[in-house]
């Protein structure tokens, strides 16, 4: 973390829902074009980190810096103009939308026309797949068909930071590996991400560093690689 | 498949005989069962015969059962017309219409034109953004007052007033958008009725502003321009607009604006923001959408459209009351836009014909209006969920399932 810059940073926020404290004084950061993954149980907080992140939430204590730019205050689409990014959880599309009118909704903030052409193609390129489908309905799509046109989405406003919640939620195995393949070659092209996961073991071999959520809290921070070594995480989170 | 039939007629005879003897049968005072019968006698006829016809088209094969409805046939066929064709067709029955029409005639075309505006406005609204608004009539109400107030107390004319009431329409919309921001569904739906409400009861309670009750009257009628010379020179000389044609041009001209507005909204990026967030309002604000601005735009666009509709509304009676703005008309207007087709234009213009007109042609069923209503719309909905003429996206939304759904 010493050579590369901080992208995002997270010092003791905290977040409520209603009288519920869910998120009790979170703090981490992520460096520059690196892969950093958020993992824990259901419940823990993981997706009211991200949603605190884009301003969806808002944090009632604490500061999120955006290249060194406190965000917290800021509203979503605010967030997603300064480059940030995500995917909701669920794989939340436009139903009733057809795949390329998804793709174009993710690029509501840019009016350069060539630029959203030019991503697009390499949307597809990522998930040739989608390209057949661009007149289908997103709602009639797979369940894998629908998370990669969520991450494509995702991609079109052309970000710096990707913010991906739960990408192997309710997807087949094979599915999940060709989704987390995807988001290496995306990482791959400079697009700094932070992943948050359930499906701890996959989502660390990937990272560079993970941090560990129980209740509101980050309980561990340390190296990917050096987490999936760890007992406390083995036991908990890897069933080994 | 003939047991079937029979079985569906005697259970459709028996729910008609309910309905239908009390409702017929009883008079004031003495209760009159031939009566009932006599049109239960005449459902019953439709019904067989059209038992009678799936029987026979069941015998001449397959092919028969699949064609499509008429409806769609004409769709289909008025689709294949240039469309310059079609639209100056329309245009030019709506020109002609005054000419050939006497006063009611033109009079009932007057009020549907009214509610083709108000249907396209809340279409905004419940169409495109997805909220469903049930107190929709007071931003007629709104628009109605405002005019009816600023030409008594200072004299101001219809053109003056009406940027005027717009801006206040707006306003009153975003009053009302701003609380229910964070509501969906049906909380919004008792929200939005009990805010239509609030607006009939202050009209109808503030007597000193509103005259109460009695409404306000003596406005005077739009009126236009034209440039008269005479020997003291050049002059701006006024006509107002007194007889019901020259209204009726009137109200035309307002509802072709109002149809060109909206479908440039629908098909701009605020339109696709408006549908973005019907579909799915987290995924919209993800997508950088100010999902705060553009529903409050919704609400704000959609008073301005039903403003001018009552601005004129009260132009053209040159009375007002608070009672022209029941609960009952922005359930018209609703049951306009559902029927005609959620997010269609043409829909909601044949709906507007059909939901006002409709009542006009059978006058005698006046009492009835409500189950008529209520008749339609179920049937409607059983039927054919995606209105009269279908928007094609929402075509595509009811009838998904009959595409081929990929297996996960």
């Amino acid at each position: 973390m010493t050579n590369a810059q901080t992208i995002l940073e997270l010092s003791d926020i905290h977040t409520y829902y209603g009288n519920i404290h869910a998120l009790k004084g979170v703090s981490c950061s992520i460096p520059e074009g690196d892969i950093a993954c958020l993992i824990g149980a259901n419940g823990a907080g993981k997706s009211t980190t991200l949603m605190t992140i884009f301003g969806v939430q808002r944090a009632s204590k604490g500061q999120v810096l955006f290249k060194g730019q406190p965000i917290q205050h800021l509203k979503p689409e605010k967030v997603a103009a300064l480059g940030v990014s995500q995917t909701p959880e669920g794989r939340q599309i436009f139903p009733r939308m057809t795949t390329y009118e998804n793709l174009e909704m993710g690029a509501f903030l840019r009016k350069d026309k060539s630029g959203i052409e030019r991503d697009m193609e390499w949307v597809f390129s990522l998930f040739p797949v989608l390209k057949d489908r661009t007149r289908q309905l997103g709602g009639t799509l797979s369940g894998g068909e629908q998370q990669m046109l969520s991450i494509g989405r995702a991609l079109m406003s052309r970000p710096e930071l990707l913010l991906l919640d739960e990408p192997s939620l309710g997807l087949a195995p094979k599915m999940v590996e060709r989704i987390f393949q995807t988001i290496i070659e995306i990482n791959k092209s400079g697009v700094t991400i932070f992943l948050v996961e359930q499906n701890a073991h996959m989502a660390l071999n990937i990272s560079g560093i993970g941090y560990v959520m129980e209740t509101g809290r980050i309980v561990l921070a340390d190296k990917a690689k050096a987490l999936l070594e760890n007992e406390q995480v083995k036991k908990a989170y890897l069933g080994e | 498949m003939i047991r079937q039939e029979l079985k569906k007629l005697v259970i459709y005879g028996f729910f008609l005989a309910i309905l239908l003897i009390p409702m017929l049968g009883f008079r004031s005072t003495t209760f009159e069962p031939g009566r009932a019968f006599k049109t239960l006698g005449v459902f019953m006829a439709i019904l067989i015969l059209n038992l009678a016809l799936k029987i026979f088209r069941n015998r001449r094969g397959k092919e028969a059962v699949v064609k499509k409805s008429w409806t769609e046939r004409t769709g289909e066929y008025i689709n294949r017309l240039p469309k310059t064709f079609t639209i100056g067709g329309l245009l030019l029955v709506a020109i002609l219409f005054p000419i050939f029409g006497d006063n009611y005639v033109i009079d009932v075309g007057i009020t549907c034109l009214i509610y083709v505006c108000l249907g396209l406005g809340l279409n905004i609204v419940v169409g495109l953004c997805g909220l469903l608004d049930l107190g929709y009539i007071a931003f007629y109400a709104v628009g109605a007052y405002t005019y009816s107030l600023l030409n008594l107390t200072f004299g101001l004319s219809f053109w003056s007033a009406l940027p005027i009431g717009i801006v206040l329409g707006m306003m009153v919309g975003c009053v009302i958008g701003y609380p229910t921001l964070k509501m969906r569904g049906d909380y919004l739906a008792i929200v939005t009725l009990g805010f239509g409400e609030i607006v009939r009861l202050v009209l109808n309670n503030w007597d000193s502003l509103t005259a109460g009750p009695n409404g306000l009257f003596g406005m005077k009628r739009p009126a236009v321009y034209y440039p008269s010379f005479s020997e003291d020179g050049f002059a701006w000389a006024v006509y107002y607009l007194k007889s019901l044609p020259a209204l009726y041009y009137f109200i035309l001209v307002i509802t072709i604006f109002t149809i060109v507005g909206v479908r440039r909204l629908d098909n701009s990026r605020i339109g696709r923001a408006w549908i973005a967030i019907r579909e799915d309002e987290v995924a919209a604000e993800l997508s950088g959408v100010p999902t705060t601005w553009i529903k409050l735009l919704a609400y704000a666009l959609g008073a301005a459209f039903a403003s001018v509709a009552g601005a004129f509304f009260a132009a053209k009676l040159s009375y007002t009351n608070p009672n022209f703005f029941l609960f009952m008309e922005s359930c018209i207007v609703l049951c306009i836009v559902v029927l005609g087709g959620v997010g269609s234009i043409p829909g909601i213009i044949v709906a507007a014909f059909v939901l006002i007109g409709a009542p006009e042609i059978f006058r005698g069923l006046e009492n009835y209006r409500m189950l008529a209503f209520g008749g339609i719309m179920t049937t409607m909905m059983v039927l054919k969920p995606e209105g009269l003429i279908p928007a094609s996206r929402r075509k595509r939304e009811l009838h998904e399932n009959q595409e081929a759904l990929p297996e996960d």
